[in-house]
């Protein structure tokens, strides 16, 4: 295999060194360029990593997860084949594993780790030799002109874990969220029969802290019925969108008894979240420097995750302790000598956790929104009005609204009750940035808070890293 | 339209399957519908029917039902038909404004095929719909529309996500003429349809925050009062945003 494949590796590296040289910036075209030369290239390279791979997926949280699984294992030792830069499509972890493989069919690094987009799980975990485990976090609405609706996702990913290597996996799930802790249950069920050489792991991770409950279940919750007989569940605990404690009253369904939970969470604003986290073997106190309750579901996850790959809990604590923030992922950096945080928002789970988190900060805050409709953000903007600006109402000194849709954006916000008079379009992105970053309030030192949908994220960082403000996160 | 005792109107508007029908932000449109009274001081009442509950007819202005997801727009569909069909059309009778929303459009029509299987409608639009199993019709939509005899031609743009195809039966009209985008069935440049006071379109999810004269339009229609009665607002947002819809679909 290897004498074949070698040939194909280089041209498809020179293809990619060739293409950065002409200033594009995609990791995935020189995966995309092996898969068409070799399309068994996955499976080829995977199979030379010594302790074989894991798999991430989710709506939201799959970079910062997999940056705290990373933090956790790195902090062990292990070398990693990682697609850090989150390009988690087929072409960009052929690229991933293309960029770390050696001649004699050697690679650099022992374990693959992949976060990988929901579509892709099914193809690429058919793909991969050697896939140890499947971490399967949320499923949220979100760009639904690209993704369709999530009982097909959902469905996707049962057929995903049901054939070829995934069967021999162990699963790594969320116990709260009720689409995908019912995938550990399709196994269950069914593995008397007609798997009888089969017995898999199935770890359930969730939150156990009545403090954090909400009122009720955020507009756009999903998964409000129950999979296995269409009654509506009935919710306990409501902790973020559809994720909770819930139970069907029709069929008894209910959700599972997580074995790494999360208790006495402390939300520290945008600074930071701590919680005690117990998994079989312990319990011990974590502490975070990624904020909100969508950051203690990714260290659990992570948690989880490296629990089922034996890591001991004191190496999980220490790992997930150091994990800084992921490219973009509240990351900061420093604007015309103004602290500015980066928060990705790209779907409205993932924004109302945001706005959430920015409301937990006191005062009246500076923002820079910027939406984007480009394919990777989704062409449709209309999911800004299932998100809950109304959470800034009252809390906006000055926002400033860019990128390709912006004025639908500025409109959100009007009618989410935030004053017109604070609210300004700037079309260009480095001005409006250079303004937001300006409109400062006298005195104080109070930071920026930019709001960038993918594509516009990825925009932001290329301007910072041009001006020097940022770090290059490219390999 | 209820009239209260200082002779204020109030729109009273009724959202069907609101936690089942509104899975492109449908809850933009009746947030639009409601800042728009508000801010001319005219009242506004919102009400819920979900699975399984009555509907009043003479209770409310204008109707909304949105997009759903299919198992859930089944679900609708035959509620619609056991709980709330005579009530639409005793509403639509005394000229409540109805208005459906992709899933919600369909769903307003004669019938609905999907897999060989006919799924009656509630019939107050005399469309049917036949769900094709090729590429679904997704992408930004500008139509152009006129919504009374002589009156001027308007756009209307937005976003539309549908896997059905629409024809249009003799008893309706189109709601609007393609100007950039799939529309009905993607062929005859025909884009929803209106019987009445019942309206049905693809563009899908928030329509109104992107085409505010619209939902001025409707409270008008609902309130059963002249357009011109509406006092005027402070339009810049909705005015840009409008065009930046336009402009996301060529137009």
């Amino acid at each position: 295999m290897s004498t074949l494949l070698a040939p194909k590796l280089a041209l498809a590296r020179a293809a990619g060194a060739l293409s950065r040289l002409r200033g594009g910036g995609a990791t995935s075209a020189p995966g995309k360029l092996l898969l068409k030369l070799e399309p068994g290239a996955i499976g080829a390279l995977s199979s030379r990593l010594e302790h074989g791979s894991v798999l991430i997926s989710a709506t939201n949280g799959k970079t910062t997860t997999a940056a705290m699984v990373a933090s956790i294992l790195e902090g062990r030792g292990v070398e990693l084949v990682h697609n850090q830069a989150g390009a988690n499509m087929a072409g960009g972890i052929a690229s991933t594993l293309l960029a770390a493989a050696r001649s004699r069919a050697r690679i650099a690094g022992e374990l693959g780790l992949f976060e990988v987009d929901e579509l892709w799980l099914a193809p690429v975990a058919a793909s991969l030799r050697g896939l140890r485990a499947v971490l399967l976090s949320n499923l949220f609405r979100d760009q639904l002109d690209r993704y369709g609706e999530l009982e097909t996702i959902a469905d996707s990913w049962v057929s995903a874990l049901s054939e070829g290597p995934a069967l021999a996996a162990a699963l790594v799930l969320n116990a709260d969220d009720p689409l995908v802790a019912d995938l550990g249950r399709d196994r269950e069920g069914d593995s008397q029969e007609s798997r009888e050489d089969e017995h898999r792991e199935v770890l359930y991770f969730g939150i156990d802290d009545d403090t954090l409950a909400l009122p009720g279940m955020a507009h756009a919750a999903d998964a409000k019925h129950c999979r296995r007989c269409g009654a509506p569940y009935v919710f306990e605990a409501v902790y973020l969108g559809h994720l909770g404690h819930y139970h069907c009253p029709s069929c008894g369904q209910q959700r599972p008894s997580p074995a790494v939970r999360a208790s006495a969470v402390r939300l520290d604003g945008v600074r930071g979240a701590r919680f005690r986290l117990s998994v079989p073997t312990g319990e011990a106190e974590v502490k975070l420097s990624l904020p909100g309750l969508y950051n203690v579901y990714n260290a659990l996850a992570a948690a989880a995750l490296a629990l089922a790959l034996e890591v001991e809990l004191e190496d999980i604590v220490a790992g997930l302790q150091g994990a800084t923030a992921a490219f973009g992922r509240a990351e900061t950096v420093t604007v015309d000598g103004r602290e500015t945080q980066i928060l990705l928002v790209k779907n409205p789970a993932g924004a109302n956790e945001i706005l959430r988190t920015l409301a937990l900060e006191p005062g009246e805050h500076d923002l820079l929104g910027v939406l984007n409709d480009n394919i990777a953000d989704g062409r449709d903007v209309s999911w800004i009005w299932d998100a809950d600006y109304e959470l800034l109402a009252g809390r906006v000194r000055s926002v400033t609204c860019t990128g390709t849709r912006a004025p639908e954006l500025a409109l959100r916000l009007k009618y989410a009750g935030i004053d017109p008079s604070r609210i300004t379009v700037i079309d260009d992105l480095p001005r409006a940035l250079a303004a937001a970053a300006a409109n400062r309030p006298e005195g104080a030192r109070k930071p920026l808070y930019v709001l960038p949908t993918y594509t516009a994220m990825l925009a932001l960082r290329a301007l910072l890293v041009q001006r020097g403000e940022a770090g290059s996160s490219w390999l | 339209m209820a009239v209260n005792q200082a002779g204020a109107h109030t729109l009273r508007v009724c959202a069907l399957y609101p936690d089942l029908m509104n899975i492109y932000a449908d809850r933009g449109n009746l947030l639009v519908l409601q800042r728009r009274c508000q801010w001319r001081g005219i009242g506004f009442e919102l009400a819920g029917s979900g699975l399984g509950e009555q509907l009043d007819a003479s209770a409310h202005d204008l109707l909304y039902i949105g997009g759903g997801q299919d198992r859930d727009q089944r679900l609708c569909a035959e509620d619609l038909l056991q709980t709330k069909r005579a009530a639409l059309h005793e509403a639509a009778a005394r000229k409540a404004v109805i208005l459906g929303v992709c899933g919600g459009y369909q769903l307003l029509g004669n019938t609905y095929t999907l897999d060989q299987q006919e799924i009656e409608g509630v019939g107050l639009l005399d469309v049917d719909t036949v769900r094709d199993p090729g590429q679904r019709l997704i992408g930004n939509i500008a139509i152009e529309v006129t919504l009374e005899d002589g009156a001027e031609r308007r756009v209307l743009a937005g976003f539309e996500n549908h896997g059905g195809r629409t024809r249009v039966g003799l008893q309706a009209q189109t709601l609007g003429r393609v100007l950039a985008g799939h529309g009905n069935d993607g062929r005859s440049s025909q884009e929803g349809a209106r019987q009445g006071t019942t309206i049905g379109t693809y563009l899908h999810g928030p329509l109104l925050p992107k085409n505010a004269w619209f939902a001025d339009w409707l409270i008008a229609a609902a309130l059963n009062i002249d357009r011109s009665d509406l006092s005027p607002l402070d339009d810049r947002l909705e005015s840009e945003a409008h065009a930046s819809a336009r402009r996301a679909a060529g137009v």
